[in-house]
């Protein structure tokens, strides 16, 4: 004959379901989004999630939309990122090239200091506009998890390429040019 | 000369006063005070845990010029919610946006020490009902205690 489960029984069980059940949600919260790669190895590019940020200069905002129709490499970086410092004078190179075909690269400085990431802009004299994600959170749209990590966005606002780390020159060639040259 | 070195004495200390009055208005904040009360944002630890990541040492940095500048240790606090947000904040009830979470940080525990003192309390009363000193077996009788004693009488013990 089976035994019934007492009441504390039943009790412990089901408190233990919860507690397990809660761990995994933290577990699966803080699985980094993938889905930009998953698009792109599927041949879709996904859409650009929609940015809008403060300027790092302090002053206003700047989105994503106010560069529709332009190619834009959104680089996510901050001040205490030694690849950063690395890519940096490449990423204004490319931006000097880009900018009268109709490109510009859109610097997105993320949990950083604002007067060090000042210093940084400063100091590496880099004109290209950049805006400010204090608290990260805007970026988990795009499943930053490293940085520095660079998207290419088309003129349609679709995300064509993703580097997680430092882009090289090979990188802005092959994924960047070729969408210059398809005119604005 | 004794007159010439209490002069000097007293010059020095009427120097020293404004440093010590200054010293005074500044409020006790250190960075130990703070540190295990705020987050490194990027490593998602407490920041005092984190001790080699870059991220931290320019927060570390930065806690320290304000500290310099005399700010308090809530106005540090309310500086870095201005830097990094909210999540900055490492006790829960800090972020004030998260109340449910916030809430099962203390629930969580008090449910498993509850559950714990439950478990105890539970088989501490079974022990206790449990009969105690067990009764030895009977001795066999009849035609198995005859048995056993021809058994016992074959080893020769």
């Amino acid at each position: 004959m089976r035994r019934a489960l007492s009441p504390i029984s039943i009790g412990v069980v089901l408190v233990l379901a919860a507690l397990i059940a809660l761990l995994a949600y933290g577990l699966s919260s803080n699985e980094p989004d993938r889905s930009v790669e998953q698009s792109l190895s599927r041949g879709e590019p996904k859409e650009a999630p929609g940015l809008e940020l403060p300027r790092l200069s302090g002053t206003g905002t700047g989105s994503l939309a106010d560069y529709r129709g332009k190619v834009v490499v959104l680089n996510v970086w901050a001040s205490w990122c030694k690849p950063c410092r690395d890519e940096s004078p490449l990423l204004q190179r490319w931006h000097d090239r880009m900018t009268s075909r109709g490109g510009t690269v859109l610097g997105v400085d993320v949990l950083d200091v604002d007067s060090d990431a000042r210093d940084f802009v400063r100091e590496f004299k880099l004109t290209y506009p950049q805006l400010r994600d204090g608290d990260g959170r805007v970026l988990e749209d795009y499943g930053v998890i490293q940085y520095p990590e660079t998207f290419v966005i088309d003129r349609g606002g679709r995300i064509v390429a993703v580097q997680r780390g430092p882009v090289d020159d090979n990188f802005m060639r092959e994924r960047v040019a070729p969408l210059l040259r398809e005119g604005a | 000369m004794r007159r010439a070195l209490a002069a000097l004495v007293a010059a020095a200390a009427l120097l020293a006063l404004p440093a010590a009055a200054v010293a005074a208005d500044c409020p006790r904040t250190t960075l130990g005070d703070i540190e295990d009360e705020v987050m490194c944002p990027v490593c998602g630890t407490p920041l005092e845990l984190a001790t080699e990541a870059p991220q931290a040492q320019r927060e570390r940095d930065y806690i320290q010029r304000m500290i310099a500048d005399c700010r308090s240790k809530d106005e540090i606090k309310a500086a870095l919610v201005a830097q990094f947000g909210d999540s900055v904040l490492a006790l829960p009830g800090d972020e004030g946006d998260d109340d449910v979470w916030d809430a099962l940080v203390y629930v969580i525990p008090g449910v498993i020490i509850a559950l714990a003192a439950v478990g105890i309390l539970f088989a501490a009363t079974r022990w206790r009902r449990r009969p105690r000193g067990a009764s030895p077996r009977p001795a066999p009788e009849g035609p198995a205690a005859a048995e056993l004693d021809a058994d016992i009488d074959r080893y020769d013990l």
